[in-house]
């Protein structure tokens, strides 16, 4: 037990020295809980939007205030000429072209219908289609407002009441911050333990503790430890920065969350170790880790719920560790769940954390290859 | 000439030599495009929905109906009590609920308001409004019928014809696409030679070579000219698979595409040996390359998340990032069929970029010499 601390120990200071890499380890969990919160988002704000408008009449006028108005739309220009839009669509100046033809509201008085053509850019990220639904809403909502017969109708008869549970104010930024600090803790953890053992492979610094008494069980939990507190400091860097900045929830036990972590980690820290058995250098360290950890960051329903997901991908994602730490830790901040909520994906963590530990134990052989 | 030869030809052997690097490079591409083309999507397909029926009556049932009948909707659980939603969606069994009160259809029947909630779990916001607006247009169908059976009144409706252009059916693989080809160029380009320098600094080879008769840019040049070309098979490598598994199509010119992509591979490369020249170690190196170009350009890029939508500063750090450049122009060719009148402002602010971090980076290398 002393022999692991001591190791342990040489470690910590090994990566406090290092001036460089602690200011990276402890800077870039702030600076990218700041920029990735506010950037990861699929929440729609100023679309720009081009209006052709042929009707010119206090109807079309009253509809194109009301897009303007939601703040979903940013209305850059008012044309006349289809021509014109579709250039501004295909040079990427505008997204969403809105089309009110000639009889608009001439047809609305006598038939009470009238089609209004949209053109939606679909080659903007995913939002041509949460564009096309919020355009459709503003509409309907316009037209529900223009009948005539409304007033006469009485009383609506369902009195709807919509809630929003666990993020009423349908802040995209909650969502995200819980979702990041996994991301964060994953690649400190598997990255830097990775790169780490690869580096002494290379400097041959790992033969020297080869032939010390010390043993494979040992020198892992000693190559564990640090990272292990580190990733956890992270964490509560960026829980803090998230309660202070963006108020994210914290609802339920807060050791409950760490304890969590732990668990985690250790399969985290665990992969990166058995990367760093089968390379040699860092370049490849480095490379091999990128790799297996961007594969889990976008299988994990981090970016995009996993419901959306081909049904192949979320039956492969079911064995995939940072998919059930993300969902729990936004049970637990963001819902309030306990230990009986999360107990599920809890235990799915215990069993790939035994397993990640073991195999990584077993692959680390002592002998230099 | 023949030292830079020389120089090339062990730049080669190192690559091809480091088979685990090589495997890695090659797969990249190929599983990512997979990767994205199937996990990153955010339509809603399926509604796990909760159903709060105290006491189930003529009218509650109907509406239950038309839920079901929606399509999109799976009645997860029907429960009697409102309390019991909370365990349901806290282990996220039930995405949304709708909640009756006893007496729905005896209000229905004496006129008066009959009152339905409606649950969602909001912690995806976008979802949650998704849902809400699925739900929201059942119930309102259902009231509609039912007010067309007590008192005929004309509505009045506004049709949205919608036309999605270049992506009709607005499939994930062909949007991401030409960003992959960004993400991938610059792990390869970047990544790749900020590490691969800096590895020589480490190990003082690269002093070796500064006192060799090859002259500071020949040194550069036959270290990332072997990059290039991965960079550039890599390149073809996606557009092929692209094109075989995904049938993603590419509407403009090949060659405009190629030559666009070759512009962004040296932007890339500059980027990287800049960043070696500054750095010490591979690992400050690595760090620093993956902060200072593969999340901003998987964030700011426009890639994955739209830029529009994002706060004023972010944007404008955006115009920064070559990336964001190239997969407009990668997009507007490939999806748009678009030729160079369309993407020529583009092209011109990364041959600025080229241009400046070329120049700085054989700079900041030249520097080292004293």
């Amino acid at each position: 037990m002393r022999r692991v601390l001591y190791l342990a120990h040489a470690e910590f200071l090994h990566v406090v020295r290092d001036r460089a890499t602690l200011a990276q380890v402890l800077v870039v969990p702030v600076v990218q809980l700041l920029i990735l919160s506010n950037a990861a988002t699929f929440q729609i704000r100023n679309t720009p939007t081009t209006i052709i408008d042929l009707d010119r009449t206090s109807t079309s006028r009253g509809l194109i205030s009301r897009l303007a108005a939601t703040g979903h739309f940013d209305v850059r220009e008012v044309s006349s000429s289809f021509e014109h839009a579709d250039d501004r669509l295909l040079s990427g100046a505008t997204t969403l072209v809105i089309a009110i033809p000639h009889d608009f509201e001439s047809s609305l008085v006598r038939t009470g219908a009238a089609p209004i053509q949209l053109s939606v850019d679909a080659t903007k990220g995913s939002s041509a289609g949460i564009v096309q639904a919020y355009a459709g809403r503003v509409i309907a909502d316009y037209a529900a407002e223009l009948e005539p017969a409304r007033a006469a109708r009485g009383p609506a008869r369902i009195d709807v009441r919509v809630r929003s549970w666990y993020n009423q104010s349908m802040d995209y930024r909650i969502y995200m911050v819980p979702g990041i600090l996994v991301a964060l803790v994953t690649i400190i953890g598997t990255l830097l333990t990775a790169q780490n053992i690869a580096r002494e492979k290379e400097l041959g610094t790992l033969e020297q503790l080869n032939v010390t008494p010390i043993t494979r069980t040992q020198f892992i939990a000693a190559k564990m430890l640090p990272f292990l507190v580190l990733a956890v400091v992270d964490l509560a860097i960026g829980l803090t920065v998230g309660r202070l900045v963006f108020g994210v929830p914290i609802l339920g036990s807060l050791p409950l969350l760490f304890g969590v972590a732990a668990v985690y980690l250790v399969t985290a820290l665990g992969v990166g170790l058995l990367i760093s058995t089968v390379v040699e250098t860092q370049q490849q360290a480095m490379f091999v880790t990128f790799f297996i950890i961007s594969g889990y960051l976008l299988l994990s329903g981090l970016f995009t719920p996993i419901d959306s997901m081909a049904p192949w991908v979320q039956v492969v994602s079911q064995v995939n560790p940072v998919r059930h730490f993300v969902m729990i830790a936004r049970a637990i901040l963001m819902k309030g769940a306990g230990l009986d909520e999360i107990a599920r994906p809890l235990l799915v963590l215990f069993a790939s954390a035994v397993i990640a530990l073991s195999v990584a134990v077993r692959q680390y052989s002592k002998r230099a290859a | 000439m023949s030292a830079l030869r020389g120089l090339l030809r062990k730049e080669v052997y190192h690559i091809l030599r480091d088979r685990r690097t090589l495997v890695v490079i090659v797969m990249l591409p190929v599983v990512q495009v997979i990767l994205f083309g199937s996990a990153i999507r955010t339509d809603v397909r399926h509604v796990r929905l909760a159903v709060v029926d105290p006491g189930p009556d003529h009218q509650t049932i109907a509406l239950r109906h038309r839920f079901a009948a929606a399509g999109v909707f799976t009645t997860v659980a029907v429960v009697a009590r409102a309390d019991d939603l909370e365990p349901l969606f806290q282990s996220g069994r039930a995405q949304e609920a709708i909640v009756f009160e006893p007496g729905f259809a005896d209000d229905i029947a004496r006129g008066e308001p009959a009152r339905i909630g409606v649950v969602t779990d909001a912690v995806e916001p976008n979802t949650a409004s998704l849902l809400q607006a699925y739900a929201l247009g059942v119930i309102q169908s259902f009231e509609r019928d039912l007010s067309r059976q007590s008192r005929p009144a004309r509505s009045i409706a506004i049709v949205p014809q919608v036309r999605l252009r270049f992506n009709p059916t607005r499939e994930s693989s062909h949007l991401f696409v030409p960003g992959l080809m960004a993400f991938v160029l610059t792990i390869i380009s970047s990544l790749m030679t900020a590490i691969s320098l800096a590895r020589e600094k480490e190990t003082g080879t690269l002093e070796a070579l500064l006192v060799s008769p090859l002259r500071p840019w020949q040194i550069v040049v036959g270290k990332v000219a072997p990059y290039v070309g991965i960079g550039f098979v890599s390149v073809l490598l996606i557009l092929a698979e692209a094109r075989l598994v995904f049938g993603v199509p590419l509407r403009g010119s090949l060659t405009l595409l190629l030559a666009e992509g070759l512009l962004f591979i040296l932007v890339s490369l500059s980027l990287g040996i800049l960043i070696s020249s500054r750095t010490a170690s591979q690992r400050v190196a690595m760090l620093g390359a993956l902060v200072g170009t593969m999340l901003p350009n998987l964030l700011l890029s426009g890639f994955i998340f739209p830029l529009d939508s994002m706060p004023t500063p972010l944007r404008w750090i955006s115009n920064v990032v070559p990336a964001r450049w190239f997969v407009s122009i990668a997009r507007s060719i490939m999806l748009k069929g678009v030729g160079l009148d369309y993407v020529w402002r583009q092209t011109l602010v990364l041959a600025g970029f080229t241009l400046l971090l070329l120049a700085a980076s054989i700079r900041s290398f030249k520097a080292r010499l004293e």
